[in-house]
């Protein structure tokens, strides 16, 4: 994979993680044309397009846009699955998950997506294991919090 | 000093915003608020600031300020730090700045934590943006990391160790050794991350490739496993156990066997098994199916199990789901060369395809139906195409029109077929058509010699209709312009002939010359066929106007060609007819090299190019010099006019015996609107045979031969004596036939004159 949008239906951004090094300026452009091109699409077409010379994967899930774009050699339907995997994690996590809640939690939003990819591959396939390492981490910062008499209890 | 507000509260202000301009206000108040705490070392708060700067940045705004806070997060003990810390320097740094090499000690502390989720973090950063010299760095930790038993950060190494072969590929051999007993690991996670960092090995290195063929057997147990076990809660989707795994095994697989026959037939089995077994209802089993397709295509596969593999894709492309059959599309494509017979068995829904409402099925449909198109169905196909190519797109429009005249080219069961065809596409899509498709096509018209009255009855007729598709307006003029006199005499046997006299003819064309919507290129067409035509017709004075006016022109590339023709009609007429002679059947390719020369002649070609880039001075250049051929290329500037450019070229033949078959091509760039290419026969002082004087000293040499002379003095005599002899009919002779010699040789140039094509 080479990266992953994720953008509401009037094309904000709210999550780009990018597996491949591009200037700030050739991010911008790519997310504003991909968004673009993407909200432009019908509901009845398919959920494939060639974009420049990637394969794009994409799917909607209530109101936000689920976009990855992928190389050539990779299984576009497995990332629809991959996609999907990454929306149950966050359901599961946040319970019922809306797009609010990835606004409000952005941060917690990348950490359980570093957690299930690593430069751009699945690291677990277990949805409880993934699930779990976010748990534990999640303590850990706590914990570490906690030990400071004089932090207040959500130091972000 | 007050706490700075927390990052949940900022993100619900700045939410709050009505306009883009309050929102950029908070934004930069934000901002300055988070530089002065930055600026006092706030190690409390730190974490907080950068958090909300990252949020400020996912808006647009810019955050570079942050950027070494970050490095500080990454430093600082505390978890919460870190793990806001590496999530900024993943968003805001990038291996172009050398900032980011700051990072690597921290980066190498942290690998060796003691913590798993502080080493998580930094295997994450590493695997997901290090550069080279950051993964040359540290390469040795992943290493290591790579051969602990802890699955959590196994996993995680492996992939790693992808991102540092991908960067720095030379490191790959140190990976090596770790990678021995990857694969008997139970923990899935370690098993997929370990899959992918083999496929890695294999794709980039040949060398491994062969090493790694051996796990073959071992990848074939696994993936069995998956597909026999039981029910497995954890890694279950659907009823399927673990399908990424399943789906990473195939693709491994399916390098393994490529050209290798060993190891193809010892997958045979399994592929065939997950071929049939797994289920299809959702999209989980088919996106193995379809990795399995790719896999059993693509290795050495008996040829039962590749029309398994086909059928599946057939199956495919009846789905509901419109993503499987653009998957299936997209399979029928890659494999439509090797197994043709097969693919043309699904012909019929694949041409359903191309009604498709998806622009991507669409396409993928019509690259299908060319590639599907032969001898027997092209009837058939080509109804379903023309078709298509009235109703689709216009992204579509060229790449099908491109295609049909390919396959009407290779399979048209007829010329009359092939002309109507191609007639059909110049009026639906005609400003959709390539540029070169023009002279492919004029040249496929010339060649249908018994066609030409059809032809052009049919392209005038079209040009009635409509003037605004240029690729048909230009075939048209050029054809009328040919074949004109066909035209006017009615000559049509294919259908009813139409009745036109040659002032309609002469009407439309000089309809084109005016009209707003023809190109520069298709006036030019079309005074070109106005000419031609003043040796077809007989209104002769009519096209001599016509020319006249258009001397003086505004644009250059008229102007040139209407005052060229107007001297063809004043000092050439004697040549005109042979110029304007009808065109000879075309050879495709571009004829070799040979020369044609009248003994040691040096033609001289001038080109006068108004060029005005040409303002460096060019040395002379040997273009050829071969087999006693030599071409040479002079540059100078024209004596009056210092703007034109002065091509010569020389052409020596310096072999004893003629050269035959000189052709000459020159293909001009469109760049350079005014060229101007004149012949100029000339011929050098000492050369021989197109003088016909040389005829009489023959006839000399014969008379005096004859008298056989015995010594000097005798053969002076009779020099004088014979000279005096020869009657005046032989001189008038010799004068009448060397006018003929003469045309004869300039109409052989000439004709090569017409082949100057515009590119």
């Amino acid at each position: 994979m080479q990266f992953m949008l994720l953008f509401s239906r009037q094309g904000k951004l709210r999550l780009q993680k990018w597996y491949v090094p591009l200037s700030d300026k050739e991010k911008k452009k790519i997310t504003r044309e991909l968004v673009q091109t993407v909200l432009a699409r019908k509901p009845k077409m398919c959920s494939f397009l060639e974009w420049r010379d990637l394969k794009v994967v994409y799917k909607r899930y209530a109101s936000l846009y689920f976009c990855c774009a992928i190389e050539n050699q990779d299984n576009e339907l497995i990332t629809l699955e991959i996609i999907h995997r990454y929306v149950e994690l966050l359901d599961k996590y946040f319970g019922s998950v809306c797009e609010l809640d990835i606004i409000f939690n952005f941060e917690k939003a990348y950490f359980i997506l570093d957690e299930f990819l690593l430069g751009g591959e699945a690291q677990d396939t277990s949805k409880k294991n993934v699930l779990k390492a976010i748990e534990q981490a999640d303590l850990l910062q706590e914990c570490c919090m906690t030990d400071t008499v004089s932090q207040s209890f959500s130091m972000v | 000093m007050p706490a700075p507000i927390r990052l949940r509260e900022l993100i619900r202000t700045i939410r709050t915003a009505r306009t883009q301009a309050e929102e950029r206000e908070m934004i930069q108040k934000e901002c300055a608020a988070i530089r002065s705490s930055f600026r006092e070392e706030d190690n409390t708060y730190r974490c907080r600031n950068v958090a909300k700067l990252l949020y400020m940045h996912m808006l647009g705004y810019p955050a570079h300020f942050g950027q070494l806070e970050c490095l500080k997060l990454i430093a600082s003990q505390k978890f919460t730090d870190k793990r806001i810390g590496y999530l900024g320097a993943m968003l805001l740094l990038d291996e172009r700045q050398d900032v980011h090499l700051l990072m690597t000690n921290c980066i190498k502390n942290d690998l060796n934590h003691s913590t798993q989720y502080v080493q998580g973090l930094a295997l994450c950063t590493l695997g997901c943006m290090g550069s080279s010299e950051m993964c040359r760095d540290l390469a040795g930790e992943v290493e290591k990391l790579l051969k602990t038993s802890n699955s959590y950060l196994r996993k995680k190494a492996a992939l790693c160790a992808v991102h540092v072969i991908r960067k720095v590929p030379e490191l790959m051999e140190m990976f090596l050794p770790a990678t021995k007993n990857l694969l008997s690991e139970k923990n899935h996670g370690v098993l997929h991350t370990s899959v992918v960092l083999l496929t890695e090995m294999c794709e980039r290195s040949p060398d491994m490739l062969l090493h790694f063929r051996k796990l073959v057997p071992q990848l074939v147990r696994i993936l069995k496993n998956l597909i026999m076990s039981g029910y497995s809660p954890e890694h279950d989707v659907s009823g399927i156990s673990d399908p990424f795994l399943q789906v990473r095994i195939l693709r491994l697989l399916r390098i393994l066997g490529r050209s290798d026959d060993d190891s193809s037939e010892a997958m045979n089995d399994i592929l065939a098994q997950v071929a049939t077994n797994t289920e299809t209802s959702k999209n989980v089993g088919n996106a193995i199916l379809y990795e399995t397709v790719l896999t059993i295509m693509d290795i050495k596969s008996e040829s039962g199990l590749r029309v398994l593999a086909i059928n599946i894709l057939g199956r495919f492309l009846l789905n509901n789901d419109k993503n499987i059959r653009y998957v299936a599309l997209t399979s029928l494509l890659k494999t439509v060369q090797t197994d043709h017979n097969a693919v043309q068995r699904h012909r019929s829904t694949i041409v359903d395809c191309l009604k498709d409402l998806d622009v991507s099925i669409k396409r993928r449909a019509m690259e299908l139906s060319f590639a599907l198109v032969n001898g027997n169905n092209i009837r058939g196909m080509m109804k379903e195409l023309l078709y298509f190519l009235d109703s689709c797109d216009p992204e579509f429009k060229a790449d099908c029109a491109s295609g049909v005249f390919l396959a009407a080219e290779k399979y048209a069961p007829s010329k009359r077929w092939h002309i109507d065809t191609i007639m059909r596409v110049l009026t639906t899509a005609g400003s959709y058509v390539r540029d070169d498709s023009v002279p492919n096509l004029i040249q496929l018209i010339t060649n249908s010699v018994e066609m030409h009255a059809y032809t052009v009855q049919r392209l005038y007729k079209a040009l009635l209709d409509d003037i605004s598709q240029q690729p048909l307006v230009q075939v048209s003029s050029w054809c009328i312009g040919e074949y004109g006199d066909l035209l006017v005499s009615g000559q049509c046997e294919e259908e009813e002939p139409i009745q036109v006299t040659e002032d309609e003819v002469l009407d439309v064309l000089e309809g084109l010359l005016v009209s707003n919507l023809s190109t520069p290129v298709t006036r030019g067409y079309s005074l070109t066929a106005i000419m031609k035509l003043s040796t077809r017709f007989s209104s002769i004075n009519r096209i001599k106007k016509v020319v006249s006016i258009y001397g003086s022109s505004i644009d250059v590339e008229l102007q040139q060609r209407a005052v060229e023709y107007n001297a063809l009609f004043k000092k050439y007429d004697h040549m005109r007819p042979a110029l304007l002679e009808r065109m000879p059947i075309m050879e495709k390719t571009a004829s070799n090299v040979h020369t044609m020369f009248f003994g040691g002649y040096v033609w001289y070609y001038f080109f006068t190019l108004n060029c005005a880039f040409l303002s460096l001075a060019i040395p002379p250049m040997t273009a050829y010099s071969k087999n006693g051929l030599k071409i040479e290329f002079t540059f100078e500037r024209a004596n009056p006019n210092p703007n034109i450019a002065v091509i010569t070229i020389h052409a020596t033949n310096t072999t004893e015996a003629d050269m035959t078959e000189f052709v000459f091509q020159a293909a001009v760039p469109k760049v350079s609107h005014d060229l101007s290419v004149t012949f100029v026969l000339e011929w050098p002082s000492q050369s021989p045979d197109l003088n016909p004087i040389e005829n009489l000293w023959r006839e000399l040499k014969v008379r005096v031969a004859q008298q056989q002379p015995q010594n000097i003095t005798a053969l002076e005599e009779i020099c004088m004596e014979e000279w005096a002899k020869i009657p005046a009919t032989v001189c008038e002779n010799f004068v009448k036939t060397y006018r003929k010699c003469l045309t004869s040789v300039i109409d052989n140039i000439y004709r090569n004159f017409w082949t100057i094509k515009r590119t």
